[in-house]
């Protein structure tokens, strides 16, 4: 029988674009990319020249660090073009696909006669181990980490999120492949909502199954893990996202790495929200096509949802873990005079100094992407906690991190979390605080500092 | 057309136009009129609408009832103890014709020095002085006189909250630290019998009352022993001697719940307070100790003195509070509690508000200090058990 957590804290609201389940295929693009910046935590080595033909699964560019993590290509194809940063930093590496798609055999797999070690070298080898990432820090998992279990979230609670429900219909049976061989490595948690109790997800015997109901961000594994099994400081986990976990079921199945995704594009500035399938890499203006309004106002495009994606454009890629595209209105041309004091009946605030506690659960918002507010010390107390559904003190959590004080960091529980886990935090604070972007320098540095 | 009328002007405050040392001034005023259209670059792409000057204009939306009574009841008082019969309007308009200057004097003194000190570090004017500007009119006497006020202003602004870092940086709460310094540097002006209700007219508004004239407030009379000449009707209508917002618990409930129902103040301060106080109140009442004052019922405590406002208006101050959400029962049980005990029992004060909450302010960090500490705890030994 699975645990029910009750999530009291969080913060559920809608907005308009919602994707509309039906699902439709992207044809095949020119060109490809992976960006190495997708996996935090990871310093490069190239393992390719421009001009070189790799097959898809065969690898970009491994970890300096042990050299073991293969970082594959999606297609195969030519290598186009290397894009560098400042100090040669690694951006892009484009590839232009081939018209008929070749991939690198990884040969075929029996479950029952793998063990863990050779589970992890294959996932190694094939570019999926890539995919996985750990807590503490909120990195691209390390390949030499001995974790204490491995942690799905088979929901998201973010706005404009993609549904996984959806995403895996006729993908169930990969999806418990896939959690099978990860139970190879170390012991495997899911994180459901009460809506997937009864889907055909279920029954997983090799994963222990935990129930989430509640708010955002009660889909984030962070808060999963807190709930079921805290890291402690010295300790390692893993977590990979559902649709990734099909990756690896497909793999199992037929010994090939197919890196083909089914997102949402949605957002109000999208005339059609549905979903697409398309493959990790593929250019934002393929997914894009034809489906934006006509352009009336600036627009911004993000890779992800609005409060975990970032800011993208059409000239960028699909990320390596984004599960959704979402247009909403830029805001930077929109005047609005004294603003402070006004009304604001179309705005969403979960303060009852505005009006949209008298709407009900279901009206849909469209804010733009304006901060609504110069950056200010912070002054209201509570208002992280709110939102915050884990053991730990957010604000106090916040003010160790800006004033670098690492021990307190480590007394009040750095280790658990990870930016998203503030998306929600972030976008209620009244501060205008860049949480995500605070949290996310303080584990870097704590990393470093522990290193 | 607001708009085209900033972009002409905004070059000359920029670095090396002619007005640049008005920087902070020009800001200030822009994001008043405007709201910034700068969007996110990082983190969440969308913002909640709330920010800190909406937080701070609904804080003095909720100051005003308190406010608009204080000025009607300096009237009232004045024409009672003169004798003279006058309209509410007349009434109303002679306390309003008195207490403008000073929040003129609290706004023009405080935000002037908070326009120079964000020049000065290169910042963007905050708006925590919105409120605390208004305050600190409301918790003087009506007979302050001017220059004492602006005084007052410019210490408390300098330091009890510019030296810190500003907004949101301060230990004690601005507001009362103006009205202890006044307290402790202008005693005689403070308190005593003589200074409760104004004694000038102005514009042909309101009465000339001799100087020697005194009128004691409801508590002032307990504590010299004297029999309390307000009736209960009278202390909860606000029809009383006092600082200029602070009688009329009336008033001050509207304000509450426009606070309460925004969420802008914490109930658990709030009702906390009243509770400590209600003890406290009822402890001396059953003691047996036979003054004047200790024997005030517990209920005419919570109505009298500066205790409603202050416990409205000032424990629930968000940055000088306690900040976890277990530590507010405690501190606001406290504050009621100590604000009683030091009017009983202090022979030559009869007020304990202003000094409990500024007490309870240096010790919010330490009461918030056990709770962090008990989760700090609870997450160390987790880690020694694996």
């Amino acid at each position: 029988m699975e645990r029910l957590y009750k999530i009291k804290k969080g913060l559920d609201f809608k907005l308009e674009g919602e994707a509309l389940f039906s699902l439709h295929k992207v044809s095949p693009s020119h060109e490809y990319a992976i960006a190495p910046t997708d996996f935090h935590g990871v310093v490069p080595r190239l393992v390719v020249k421009e001009g070189d033909h790799v097959l898809a699964g065969s690898p970009l560019f491994v970890d300096k660090a042990t050299e073991k993590i293969h970082f594959v290509s999606p297609v195969s194809g030519k290598v186009k073009s290397i894009e560098r940063g400042e100090r040669r930093k690694l951006l892009r590496i484009r590839i232009e696909a081939d018209k008929v798609q070749e991939a690198k055999d990884f040969g075929p797999c029996d479950l029952n006669k793998y063990s863990g070690e050779k589970m992890k070298r294959l996932l190694l080898e094939s570019g999926l181990f890539a995919f996985f990432r750990q807590r503490p820090y909120d990195i691209t998992a390390e390949a030499e980490g001995e974790p204490k279990a491995i942690f799905i979230s088979a929901f998201s609670k973010m706005p404009l999120a993609a549904s996984f429900s959806f995403v895996a219909q006729d993908q169930e049976e990969d999806f418990k492949t896939g959690v099978k061989a990860l139970a190879k490595m170390a012991k495997v948690y899911i994180g459901i909502s009460p809506e997937q109790i009864n889907s055909q997800l279920l029954p997983i015997p090799e994963a222990e199954i935990s129930v989430f109901s509640g708010p955002n961000p009660s889909g984030n594994v962070g808060v999963h893990i807190n709930h079921v099994s805290p890291v402690n400081k010295g300790e390692v986990v893993w977590t990979l996202s559902p649709e990734e976990t099909i990756f690896v079921g497909r793999l199992i199945r037929t010994g090939k790495v197919d890196l083909t995704r089914r997102i949402a594009v949605a957002g109000s500035e999208v005339k059609t929200p549905v979903y697409l399938e398309t493959k990790v890499g593929a250019p934002v203006a393929d997914i894009l096509k034809n489906n934006l309004k006509e352009e009336t106002h600036h627009r911004r495009i993000i890779d992800g949802n609005p409060l975990v994606g970032r800011k993208s454009s059409m000239e960028d890629f699909l990320g390596a873990h984004t599960t959704e595209i979402c247009v909403i209105p830029e805001g930077d041309d929109v005047h609005e005079l004294f603003g402070w004091i006004a009304p604001r009946l179309n705005e969403f605030s979960t303060s009852r100094s505005y009006f949209s506690w008298l709407s009900g659960k279901s009206k849909e918002y469209n804010p733009d992407c304006r901060i609504k507010g110069g950056q200010r010390h912070i002054i209201m107390s509570g208002e992280y906690d709110r939102v915050f559904p884990m053991d730990i003190y957010a604000g106090y959590l916040v003010k160790a991190v800006l004033t670098g004080d690492i021990d307190r960091q480590e007394a009040l529980g750095i280790y658990e979390v990870a930016p998203e886990d503030f998306a929600v935090a972030e976008f209620v604070d009244s501060s205008k605080l860049e949480l995500q972007r605070i949290i996310r320098e303080g584990l870097d540095l704590l990393r470093k500092e522990n290193a | 057309m607001i708009k085209n009328f900033l972009d002409k002007i905004r070059p000359n405050f920029e670095e090396g136009g002619k007005l640049s040392a008005f920087r902070s001034v020009f800001e200030g005023m822009e994001t008043f009129l405007m709201v910034p259209n700068t969007t996110s670059q990082v983190g969440v792409s969308i913002h909640d609408a709330i920010d800190s000057k909406r937080i701070m204009s609904f804080v003095v939306i909720a100051l005003l009832p308190a406010l608009l009574f204080g000025m009607f009841n300096i009237g009232y008082q004045n024409y009672q103890a003169a004798g003279v019969e006058a309209g509410f309007l007349t009434m109303f308009l002679y306390g309003f014709m008195v207490t403008l200057p000073k929040i003129v004097v609290s706004y023009a003194v405080g935000l002037g020095i908070e326009f120079v000190v964000a020049q000065w570090k290169h910042e963007e004017i905050q708006e925590g002085y919105l409120v605390t500007g208004l305050l600190i009119p409301m918790i003087v006497p009506v007979g302050c006189p001017l220059w004492m006020l602006a005084i007052a202003v410019a210490f408390s602004v300098i330091f009890a909250k510019e030296i810190y870092g500003g907004t949101g940086m301060n230990i004690f709460n601005p507001a009362l630290v103006a009205r202890a310094f006044l307290f402790f540097a202008y005693p005689g002006k403070m308190s005593g019998d003589s200074v409760w209700v104004s004694k000038e007219s102005i514009f042909g508004l309101g009465n000339d009352l001799p100087d020697a004239f005194t009128m004691a407030t409801p508590l002032g009379e307990a504590g010299s022993g004297a029999a309390v000449t307000s009736s209960f009707t009278d202390m909860v209508t606000g029809l009383m001697p006092g600082s200029i917002g602070e009688t009329s618990v009336i008033a001050i409930a509207i304000g509450a719940a426009i606070l309460l129902w925004t969420r802008i103040a914490s109930w658990k301060t709030m009702v906390s307070t009243f509770i400590g106080g209600a003890l406290a109140g009822f402890l001396f009442n059953v003691s047996g100790i036979d003054t004047a004052i200790a024997q005030m019922p517990w209920y005419e405590h919570l109505v009298t003195g500066g205790f409603c406002f202050g416990a409205v208006f000032m424990a629930t101050d968000p940055v000088t509070s306690a900040r976890t959400e277990n530590g507010k029962y405690i501190y606001g049980f406290l504050i009621g509690a100590l604000a009683i005990t030091i009017r009983v029992l202090n022979p030559g004060y009869a007020e304990g508000m202003m000094l409990a909450i500024l007490f309870m302010n240096m010790f919010a960090p330490l009461i918030d200090y056990f709770f962090v500490q008990s989760n700090i705890n609870k997450r160390a030994k987790r880690a020694k058990l694996q």
